[in-house]
């Protein structure tokens, strides 16, 4: 089988967004936290790669830590939402057209129909602005998510043969769900996860761009660019950078995910539809 | 490709030709950061409601100059008995509300009174305080009686919080102001702008504007963009200082750098467990660098403290040299106190961008000398639970821009907790002085004690920062009191 | 029939109520209260308590919910703590900004996206194909905001083509308030009409393999007439679904797009509202968003039953 070339640009960006962050635990060009007064707003150079930002910090260290800052946050509110969207799913497949099922599907509605943003304010309103509270209100969208693909995919699976012998040999609900629907749908979960993941860096940046992310001097890219952009008329490269790093970084993992979803199985996410 | 190329350039000859279309110099829109809750100056702390209101739709007996002198407004002149007790005041002839109706003595009594009264929510009610009585003597002479002397009454009368208010529209202040001043209220855009229109009755010299918008641009990038595109003539209170050499490089426009009465402050929880000891609060002050945060944070704009004073009063003792940026010392003076081993520190940060910014330069200072801060940045709201209310803090960067208010330090349950016997006498001293000169010495006294004591960390004053089309002139310089008086601003061709 | 409509009705019914629950339960336990956030910091205690009891702040949380549940259900929001005018003044105001706003963006994404997921699909598998979902894949990657600021760099302060933001005010004229929400309205646009032009393109490419559509192919229409007759139409059913939900999405989720260009739309509303602790502002319009999301689906629903007989007779 032919494989595309945009799963491959994919799959190059997204191995250098993981790398940069990587190397950016060991070692940085410049440190981060400490200001510099006098080295400010210089263009890049040999010295500041990509120049240095209003406190004369260096922007390339900072975006390779930032990174640090997107990963974490998005990652962890994929997985908040795989660990209560998954199990809400099968249970709503196993037990279609019943009480839980519409339950549980019901509320998925009513949580979409909450305007994110608003509640991702009022979440910082109540708590304070940190990466936790950024990490609830991206993983709280991500739960339904999980939870409609789950019972989408999970539902096709229930209706092939191998589950009606499972069934006749006597496996409970549970049973099925676990051993046999769960592996059967993994492969589709792990691509949702990857966009989802590319998803909740764009939303990072966002609410870190409002204010409402993890709090300096830890870098963000989104607070990156909400420092710069006053100063974008006579130093772009500020909000040039970590925009174009954000872009990069999402078109790579969403590059990446879709591409392996074709791959895996282009029937089977019809049917999820 | 050609086609979409075709349809752009439609779009700019269609939408350019709107753009030519000029309104006649006799209006101006001027742009602030916030939009007022409510346009009512004595219901309300938000200095964004005297921005747009004062002396523009509502007076008061007396009012700021220009140059933060007072001189007579509503009161044509005044008398003062000789032991200070009993104020009388002369009212200007002929004055008369929007609606049409007259201003006299009763309108003065009414104010004052419910600004004193119980259920009183002025936020400033304490300029009220030491008045015993108002008595309407006739239409034209009001008497107000004091149980103290007052060196500073007819200061305190020329607040926004003083204005004079008509019984009959006195309710409807928040959402349709009815005043005395050179302008009428016309309409208020909720989240938009405030937009006033000449007052032909005015009873002093007519204004040369026909009309005024009050536009409210909260991003300070929109700010510089609103500016630049000439949606905005001037930005009096202008939030990007980073972006004023631009201004002031370009021939089109006028920055207009003055000063303010805002004092900014890394404030100290004098009470928390760390911060008592006033050897942690002299090495914190020393740990800062006041050029490099005037740098960075204000870019150059701002004028290095070292009290809570303004620079431009004539009773300023410069006591910066009493916290000089000494990281030696500082760390020396920490290892005294027992912290060698370092320090945790909380930072809270209300929203402005001296704050913002202030509080990172801030952090990395202290980090220099062996100071960890845990900042947080908070919204106003949460700054006043937490910091103001609760005193849960350690350190927080705050301008604190009434005039003359040192006073605050006498009051031991104020967010720094300060609590000085010797501090409260002087105060007490103050109020009773009269002279002059001795009271120009208890101030400078303050000042030294508040700053021997190391009570918070003084870092600038806070400038203020303008940018206006070049042509418009009349504007304020300074900033005595929050307010943009359009009374003499006009355009120049 | 009767019955399945009887039940959805219950369900919205319990939705609303929960939801309402859980707004003001949320928005109550914010710390933090308008009198104080009014009266500022030389404020004294007594004054605080004065204006809350003028602002009816003083009774019982319980008795503030139950107010604004049975004042909503008679059409009154109450009256905005801060502004001191009626919530539902403030929030039909705002509308006057944001639904123009939705339907502009809505309208300049599905101008874009229609025929580029049509192009797409017509040449699916191709390089034009690749290189167009190649795009829509940046559109979706770009961040709204900084496309916003950037398109105020380029437009309003080097061409000074646009104003960098604000309305004048539909008094003024239609035009000169379109050109006004150009900008913004392109900000918005540019990740929906991404999205939409893949629902375009995929919604295209399941139905060439449908059995009308090889008939119409046979019948002797050529491909691009095929497409056009047939596929794009049945094509129209999801992509009208996903138009609407945008359309929600964008009534509430253009705070940052309103902020960088200082649009007064409900978005800063609910903004303003959180910051000034103005909370019955925030409860209702919050409220009343979830209302219109929940509305909508519902009338969908009701909808899938008019058009697909199948739902009638089950349930």
């Amino acid at each position: 089988m032919k494989i595309p070339l945009a799963f491959i640009i994919g799959c190059i960006l997204s191995f250098l967004f993981f790398v940069m962050t990587i190397v950016s635990l060991f070692w940085i060009p410049h440190e981060v936290e400490k200001l510099n007064i006098l080295e400010r707003l210089k263009g890049p150079s040999y010295q500041y790669f990509l120049g240095t930002d209003h406190f004369g910090r260096d922007i390339f260290s900072m975006l390779m830590v930032g990174g640090q800052t997107s990963i974490t946050v998005a990652l962890i509110a994929v997985s908040v939402g795989m660990i209560f969207g998954i199990p809400l799913g099968l249970l709503a497949a196993a037990s279609r057209q019943s009480i839980w099922d519409d339950l549980i599907m019901r509320s998925n509605d009513l949580i979409f129909a909450f305007p994110s943003l608003v509640i991702a304010i009022l979440i910082t309103a109540v708590f304070g602005p940190s990466a936790i509270n950024a990490i609830i209100a991206i993983g709280i969208f991500n739960v339904p998510v999980f939870a409609r693909v789950t019972r989408g995919a999970a539902l096709s699976i229930w209706t092939l043969d191998f589950i009606l012998s499972a069934r006749i040999a006597g496996k409970g609900s549970l049973r099925i769900s676990v051993e046999h629907i769960l592996p059967n749908i993994l492969s589709l979960l792990i691509v949702q996860g990857s966009i989802q993941f590319s998803l909740g860096i764009l939303a990072e940046a966002g609410l870190s761009y409002v204010g409402l992310g993890v709090q300096p001097p830890t870098p963000s890219w989104g607070r990156m660019l909400a420092d710069s952009q006053t100063m974008i008329s006579f130093a772009p490269n500020l909000a040039l950078f970590p925009g174009i790093t954000i872009i990069l970084a999402v078109l790579g993992l969403n590059l990446l995910g879709d591409g392996a979803r074709d791959l895996l199985d282009p029937r089977l996410q019809d049917k999820i539809r | 490709m050609r086609f979409l190329i075709n349809i752009f350039c439609a779009a700019s000859v269609l939408f350019g030709t709107l753009n030519a279309v000029h309104a006649a110099r006799n209006s101006v829109v001027v742009g602030m950061q916030l939009e007022p809750p409510n346009l009512d100056p004595t219901g309300g702390a938000a200095a964004a409601i005297d921005e747009v209101v004062y002396s523009n739709i509502f007076e008061g007996l007396t009012r700021f100059q220009a140059d933060g002198s007072v001189s007579s407004g509503l009161a044509k002149s005044w008398s003062i008995s000789g032991d200070g007790l009993v104020y009388t005041f002369e009212l200007n002839d002929g004055v008369k509300f929007h609606d049409g109706s007259i201003f006299d003595a009763s309108d003065v009594k009414f104010s004052l009174d419910r600004a004193r009264a119980e259920n009183s929510t002025n936020a400033q009610k304490g300029l009220f305080k030491g008045i015993e009585a108002v008595s309407v003597i006739n239409p034209l002479v009001v008497e107000i009686k004091l149980s103290n002397p007052n060196g500073s009454f007819l200061r305190n009368l020329a607040w926004g919080d003083a204005i004079i208010l008509d019984q009959e529209t006195a309710g409807k202040a928040a959402t349709a102001p009815v005043g005395t001043g050179p302008f009428k209220f016309s309409q208020w855009v909720k989240g938009d702008r405030v937009d006033l229109v000449r007052n032909e009755d005015y009873w002093g010299n007519s204004v040369a504007l026909e009309k005024a918008s009050f536009k409210f641009i909260s991003d300070p990038t929109a700010a510089f963009a609103a500016l630049m595109a000439g949606d905005v003539d001037a930005f009096p209170v202008y939030p990007a200082p980073e972006t004023l050499a631009q201004f002031d490089a370009d021939p089109n426009f006028n920055v207009i750098v003055g000063s303010t009465e805002g004092e900014t402050i890394l404030s100290t929880n004098n009470q928390a467990e760390n911060l008592k000891d006033v050897r942690v609060r002299k090495a914190i002050a020393h740990a800062i660098n006041r050029q490099e945060i005037v740098d960075g944070a204000m870019f150059g704009f701002g004028t290095p403290i070292g009290t809570h004073f303004a620079p431009h009063h004539p009773d300023y003792v410069d006591l910066t040299g009493q916290s000089n940026y000494d990281p030696d010392r500082s760390m020396a003076l920490l290892a005294e106190a027992g912290h060698a081993g370092g320090l945790t520190l909380s930072l809270k940060l209300p929203p402005p961008s001296y704050a913002r910014r202030g509080g990172e330069i801030i952090a990395s200072q202290l980090r220099a000398v062996g100071i960890e801060t845990k900042m947080e940045n908070l919204e106003w709201s949460q700054w006043l639970e937490q910091v103001f209310k609760g005193k849960d803090y350690d350190l927080t960067i705050v301008s604190h821009t009434e005039p003359m208010d040192i006073g605050i330090y006498g009051n031991p349950k104020y967010y720094f907790q300060y609590d000085s016997q010797e501090f409260r006498d002087l105060m007490t001293q103050l109020n009773l002085e009269t002279d002059a000169n001795k009271r120009s010495s208890i101030l400078k006294n303050a000042q030294k004690l508040i700053s021997k004591d190391y009570v918070n960390g003084y870092l600038f004053q806070l400038a203020k920062t303008g940018v206006a089309n070049a042509k418009l002139v009349g504007l304020w310089k300074n900033s005595p009191t929050q307010a943009n008086d359009l009374t003499g601003v006009s355009w120049k061709e | 029939m009767f019955s399945y409509v009887f039940s959805r009705m219950r369900v919205l019914i319990l939705s609303l109520l929960f939801a309402s629950f859980i707004i003001f339960l949320m928005i109550e336990i914010i710390p933090g209260d308008p009198a104080s956030f009014m009266l500022g910091i030389n404020a004294e205690p007594e004054t605080i308590q004065a204006l809350k009891k003028e602002l009816g702040l003083d009774v019982s949380k319980f008795q503030r919910y139950l107010d604004w549940i049975t004042g909503m259900l008679a059409g009154d929001f109450g009256v905005s703590y801060t502004y001191r005018v009626p919530v539902s003044e403030l929030v039909l105001s705002r509308l006057g900004v944001s639904i123009p706003l939705a339907l502009y963006a809505i309208l300049l994404s599905t101008i874009i996206a229609l025929p580029v997921g049509l192009f797409a699909a017509a040449n699916h598998g191709g390089f034009r194909d690749w290189s167009v979902m190649g795009f829509t894949q940046l559109g979706i990657a770009i961040p709204n905001f900084w496309f916003a600021m950037v398109l105020v760099l380029i437009f309003s302060i080097y061409l000074k083509w646009f104003s960098a933001g604000g309305v004048p005010g539909w008094e003024k004229g239609i035009l000169l308030n379109l050109k006004a929400l150009t900008l913004p309205a392109f900000a918005l646009a540019l990740p929906q009409a991404s999205i939409l032009a893949r629902v375009m393109r995929s919604a295209i490419i399941d139905t060439l393999s449908q059995d009308y559509f090889r008939t119409a192919r046979a019948s002797g229409l050529t491909y691009g007439q095929a497409i056009f007759r047939h596929a794009f139409r049945n094509a129209l059913i999801p992509v009208l679904t996903i138009i609407g939900l945008q359309f929600s999405f964008l009534i509430a989720g253009a705070i940052i797009i309103e902020n960088v260009f200082f649009l007064p739309g409900l978005g800063r509303l609910i903004f303003q509202g959180i910051v000034q602790r103005d909370l019955i502002v925030v409860e209702s319009v919050v409220m009343l968003l979830v209302f219109a999301v929940v509305l909508v689906n519902f009338l969908v629903d009701m909808a899938y039953l008019v058009v697909d007989p199948r739902l009638r007779g089950n349930k």
